[in-house]
């Protein structure tokens, strides 16, 4: 347990579930619970694993020009994003980078926000001094839980039907076991499910109420990690950053048509750029030919043994079973299948530069 | 045939001249899932305190200490193969290398078990 660090509202019951604390963001979070990393994140691939993500920040953005004042500071398109439809995007800097990425939620009469925790003070400063003629509320008397995995649908369509028929990427009000619940169908592991945003006060009893299902079982921040690298997905901090592009983070795919075309965003020209002529390096997925991990920082270099890059994120993949990276290489290396190697500890090995995700996603087909 | 352990958890079994290194049930304990070894090559030199093995778990990358300075005899390649052993008998089947000691007071600085022992509960 970390002195002076935040508490979320499940605190007291990761220490009765004997879960090994850490500081993380700020807070005192569950790394793991007894039964260890492993097990935890096979559980979440293969039934429903209970995620404690209270840390991150939430909010909503109120105003008639919502939209576009949104817009003016991130590259997703929210013009076309449809009520209760979800979208990832990232806040971005005037060089292009990255200050935080972001689920944003068309929820009718106002918009949505998930941010990350250690970017959630100054996200939340940068969006008040920013969104011209709307009103932020950061909403601190809530917790965010996670149910992830193939069984959570089965879980959560128990206790309210009307979440197992939701889409992908989609957000649903409803009340589950008695307590008023926002449903996102969506998550940071590659499986199904879900992120329920909640009163803190009732999160507790709520959480007792998802464990006591036989599929479910507590999951940790080690877990966590874990199975987002194996689904290719970027932590912000390490794989993304205030000096790291869309572009570059190969998160083109959530800048639409009009928006690459339009622009209107902060770093656009540059982004614009990058897109014409292509980026000098991009994020790629890394998987190593022998056993040992390459973790974050490790040096990625070519066959005469130049730099081509470095590892962002990397560590053993569970259910790949083997290591696995993700990490920036200059883009003439990109291409799938390409040979390069890790310099762990002083020592090449062999790796191929691979697609991601290094475990097929298998989020709800709509 | 006495046992040595180290603060940094890990022990070192001498018969004679040769010691088998492995590490401690507190080290595995506070690693984690261990799914990751690398043992030193047979025939290096170790110096007491120098890196001799590398143990990784899911998470984190952890260096293991020689405990005493000798030549490497032989490896355990089972732990190779199977890393989880380390979680699961750390103290007797997942043993990672033998020596042959070339400096046998270094084991004078080393705890035997009950202070070993008193050491991981002042720990706690």
């Amino acid at each position: 347990m970390v002195p002076d660090h935040a508490r979320t509202p499940l605190h007291a019951l990761h220490l009765e579930l004997g879960a090994k604390m850490v500081p993380f963001a700020g807070y005192d979070m569950p790394v793991q619970y007894p039964e260890g990393v492993l097990a935890e994140h096979h559980h979440t691939r293969q039934a429903a694993g209970l995620f404690d993500v209270s840390h991150m920040g939430q909010a909503v953005i109120r105003g008639e020009a919502r939209v576009a004042a949104l817009e003016a500071l991130l590259p997703g398109d929210l013009q076309i994003l449809a009520e209760g439809r979800i979208r990832y995007s990232q806040l971005t800097n005037e060089l292009g980078g990255i200050r935080d990425d972001l689920m944003i939620t068309n929820a009718g009469d106002h918009l949505f926000l998930v941010v990350n925790a250690a970017c959630k003070v100054a996200d939340f400063a940068h969006l008040r001094s920013e969104l011209k003629g709307c009103v932020l509320k950061e909403l601190e008397d809530r917790a965010l839980l996670a149910l992830q995995g193939p069984q959570a649908a089965d879980v959560l369509g128990r206790l309210s039907p009307p979440a197992a028929a939701m889409p992908f990427m989609s957000c649903l009000a409803q009340d589950i076991a008695g307590v008023p619940c926002l449903v996102s169908r969506s998550g940071y592991t590659g499986e199904d499910g879900y992120e329920i945003s909640l009163p803190a006060d009732r999160a507790e009893e709520f959480a007792r109420r998802l464990l006591a299902e036989p599929e479910v079982r507590p999951i940790g921040l080690g877990a966590r990690d874990s199975l987002r690298l194996e689904a290719g997905l970027c932590l912000y901090g390490s794989d993304i950053d205030e000096t790291t592009t869309p572009v570059e983070a190969a998160l083109v795919w959530s800048i639409s048509k009009r928006r690459r075309e339009q622009g209107g965003f902060p770093g656009a020209a540059i982004i614009q750029h990058q897109l014409r002529e292509g980026p000098a390096r991009l994020r790629v997925g890394i998987r190593s030919l022998d056993k040992a991990p390459a973790r974050a920082h490790t040096q990625i270099v070519d066959g005469e043994g130049r730099v081509i890059g470095e590892v962002t994120s990397g560590g053993f993949g569970p259910s790949v079973g083997g290591p696995v990276a993700m990490g920036y290489v200059q883009s003439a290396f990109a291409v799938p299948g390409t040979s390069v190697s890790l310099m762990v500890r002083g020592t090449p090995r062999e790796a191929v530069v691979a697609d991601m995700p290094f475990v097929p996603h298998r989020y709800r087909k709509s | 045939m006495s046992t040595y352990f180290t603060k940094e958890h890990e022990w070192v079994r001498v018969t004679g001249t040769e010691g088998v290194v492995g590490i401690t049930d507190y080290a595995q304990h506070a690693l984690g899932d261990v799914v990751f070894v690398e043992l030193p090559e047979v025939g290096k030199l170790l110096t007491k305190g120098g890196e001799a093995a590398v143990v990784e778990s899911v998470k984190a990358a952890s260096e293991v200490f020689s405990p005493v300075s000798g030549e490497v005899l032989t490896i355990n390649a089972t732990v190779v193969d199977q890393p989880a052993l380390i979680n699961d008998s750390p103290e007797d089947g997942a043993w990672f290398f033998s020596v042959r000691l070339t400096n046998p007071a270094e084991l004078d600085g080393l705890m035997d078990r009950a202070a070993y022992d008193a050491f991981v509960k002042s720990l706690e």
